[in-house]
């Protein structure tokens, strides 16, 4: 914000009439990123719940890919907000004074939910067994290593599997409502802002939830066919070929639910709806029509409907399913940008613009949200060595 | 109960006590005085530097421009409305102020603007009335008509 000390400076940068406190973007790339990566969270997880409890078996062999990556980007969640604090070593206040007066402390809560009760168990439920297998295998360090992440519960029973299983599968049925209850809250944040109608809207937590889905969904694809190639090993193409299909799927749920809000706002064409048309139409003309909408769903979509029609050749198909993959990220990023920088490029007095762009050389917000990007990749590595799916033991499930 | 529900609990309920522990220790003192925030907030606000200083502050050491600009018709705006927030240039003159360029910025205030009354703030065609020249080659910003 220091950016405009000068009133003079900043009146360069404005079309129309403005308010004082809205001449500077206060919620810049790093807020972009937050619901973005919260999103792949969800959306990872639910890909994960979709094989276990709806007993989709053509998933499995992504079953730990998407839990292992749910969690590496968990972690990183809310590095964004915290790096983007004026204060960021205040961040644990949050958590020491809870109170239901605003919706970003709660969060806090929805979060520690989520990573300690619903992931954190998930993969210890799911693991456990293999991790005693290891520690026994292993020697020294690593043997340590694994004991600790058993808490020193050493039993390979059978009986004791099942226990394993089953509440497994229990923190599963309850993790599903708890990722929509995480991502949906995302939306709620901004979705309650009443002052922003380009936010304002009882559909913005189900919008967010759905994308979230999709953007989860592409990722541990992309995750999964990188992986396998990495490790030298076959894809399994029925497997890509069933998350293709749900992406599918869900991606028109997606598209359709964000064009009946936007068609219920044309229609209804409140006092906002002129400046919002400008808006869309100018200012977020790019990022809105040509990668949300064109590169995040139109070319997805298409691409996705002519193969389920004519199924191309497996190598053409796995190609192709790896660029479908990387459109629909980088639409759902462009969803997420046109949400939070373009509700506040326009007025709340209706009658003018700012601007804003990505300061790449001075301003520390493109580095740190690049960085909180990439570090999830490697501690989703990091996970992959620690935890490797592959050489786990054929649960019972 | 299974025993890895067992080990689970007593992890829950030591993260748990250390949560409580951490929020009997580190909630702030002035947390709740007034609502759900730091009462000490409001003070630590108020307590900031002013960025803005006002005119009799620039007047100590630019008198003259001060005394000029207060015969002329710009007399009621303040020197910073031009030159930007002061409080670093009073402490140190070598800290430079701004100091507007082009005439893009008179026409900030100047510009023919239907919701503003003529008899408040006259109003000029940039490019009829100066044909390219700058504002300040006729007029002086400190005293207008100088
Ligand atoms: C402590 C005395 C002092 C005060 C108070 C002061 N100035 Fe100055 N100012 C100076 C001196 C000395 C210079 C000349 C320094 C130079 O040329 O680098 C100067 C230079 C300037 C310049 C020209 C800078 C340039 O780049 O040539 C501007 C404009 C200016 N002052 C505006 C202000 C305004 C507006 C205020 C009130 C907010 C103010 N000054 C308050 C001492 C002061
Ligand atoms: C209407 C806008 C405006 C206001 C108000 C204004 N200035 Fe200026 N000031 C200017 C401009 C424009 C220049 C550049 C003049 C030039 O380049 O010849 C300038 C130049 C200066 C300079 C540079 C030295 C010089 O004379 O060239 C000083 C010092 C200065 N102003 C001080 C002040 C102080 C002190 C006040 C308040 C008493 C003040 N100004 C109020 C517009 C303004
Ligand atoms: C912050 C707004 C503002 C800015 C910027 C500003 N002025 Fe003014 N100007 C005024 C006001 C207010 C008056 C007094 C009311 C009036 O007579 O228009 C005035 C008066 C004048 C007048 C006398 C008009 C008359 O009544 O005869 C002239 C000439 C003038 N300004 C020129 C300039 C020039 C040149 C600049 C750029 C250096 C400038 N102004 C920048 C606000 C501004
Ligand atoms: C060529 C010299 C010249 C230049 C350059 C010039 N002015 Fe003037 N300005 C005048 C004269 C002479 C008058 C008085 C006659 C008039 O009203 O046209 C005047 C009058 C004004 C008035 C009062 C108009 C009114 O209705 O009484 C304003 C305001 C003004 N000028 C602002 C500006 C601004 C802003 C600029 C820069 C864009 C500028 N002038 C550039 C010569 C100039």
């Amino acid at each position: 914000m220091n950016k405009y000390e000068s009133l003079y400076e900043a009146l360069a940068n404005l079309d129309g009439y403005i308010y004082p406190n809205e001449i500077a973007l206060n919620w810049d790339l790093l807020i972009v990123m937050y619901p973005y990566i919260t999103g792949l969270v969800a959306g990872a997880f639910i890909l994960a719940s979709l094989n276990r409890v709806f007993a989709i078996k053509a998933l499995r062999p992504t079953y730990e890919i998407s839990l292992l990556t749910a969690l590496s980007f968990m972690l990183v969640a809310t590095m964004p907000l915290i790096t983007h604090l004026g204060q960021p070593w205040r961040f644990y206040e949050m958590l020491v004074t809870p109170h239901l007066t605003s919706a970003m402390a709660i969060f806090g809560f929805v979060y520690l939910w989520y990573l300690m009760v619903v992931l954190l168990l998930e993969i210890w439920f799911d693991y456990r067994y293999d991790m005693v297998i290891w520690s026994k295998q292993k020697k020294g360090f690593m043997s340590f290593v694994y004991k600790v992440l058993t808490l020193w519960v050493l039993d390979t029973s059978p009986q004791s599997r099942r226990t394993d299983e089953k509440i497994g599968y229990f923190i599963t049925v309850v993790g599903i409502p708890s990722a929509f209850l995480l991502h949906g809250y995302v939306g709620f944040i901004f979705g309650s802002i009443k002052a922003n109608p380009w936010w304002s809207t009882v559909m913005m937590p189900v919008i967010f939830l759905f994308s979230a889905m999709v953007s989860g969904i592409a990722l541990v694809m992309f995750i999964y066919m990188v992986v396998t190639y990495l490790r030298k090993q076959k894809i399994d193409m029925n497997t890509v070929d069933t998350i293709s299909k749900y992406l599918f799927y869900i991606l028109i749920i997606d598209f359709s639910l964000e064009s009946l809000d936007q068609i219920h706002r044309i229609y209804e064409a409140d006092e906002s709806f002129d400046i919002l048309k400008i808006l869309v139409h100018g200012k977020l003309f790019f990022t809105f029509f040509i990668m949300q909408i064109g590169v995040g769903v139109i070319i997805p979509l298409l691409t996705m409907g002519t193969m389920m029609i004519k199924k191309p050749r497996e190598k053409i198909r796995k190609i192709l399913y790896l660029i479908i993959s990387i459109c629909v990220l980088v639409g759902i990023f462009y969803m997420r940008w046109n949400v939070v920088i373009g509700g506040q490029l326009f007025s709340k007095s209706f009658y003018g613009f700012t601007s804003y762009k990505v300061d790449m050389i001075s301003g520390s917000g493109f580095w740190l949200s690049l960085l909180w990007f990439i570090i999830p990749f490697f501690i989703l590595a990091f996970l992959l060595w620690l935890l490797p799916p592959w050489k786990k033991k054929e649960s019972i499930h | 109960m299974p025993i890895q529900v067992k080990r689970l609990l007593v992890v829950f309920a030591v993260f748990i006590g250390v949560m409580l522990g951490l929020k009997y220790f580190l909630t702030p003192e002035s947390w709740r005085e007034f609502g759900p925030y730091r009462g000490k907030a409001l003070t630590e606000i108020a307590d900031q530097e002013a960025k803005y200083v006002q005119m009799e502050t620039c007047a100590m050491c630019h008198d003259s421009i001060a005394d000029l600009k207060d015969q002329g018709l710009h007399i009621s705006i303040q020197c910073e409305i031009c030159h930007g927030p002061g409080y670093r240039h009073v402490e140190d003159e070598n800290i430079d102020m701004v100091i507007p360029e082009n005439s893009d910025f008179c026409m900030t205030c100047h510009a023919i603007n239907a919701a503003r009354s003529t008899s408040i703030i006259k109003q000029i065609d940039a490019i009829e009335h100066s044909e390219g020249e700058d504002c300040i080659s006729c007029h002086n910003p400190h005293e207008p008509w100088l």
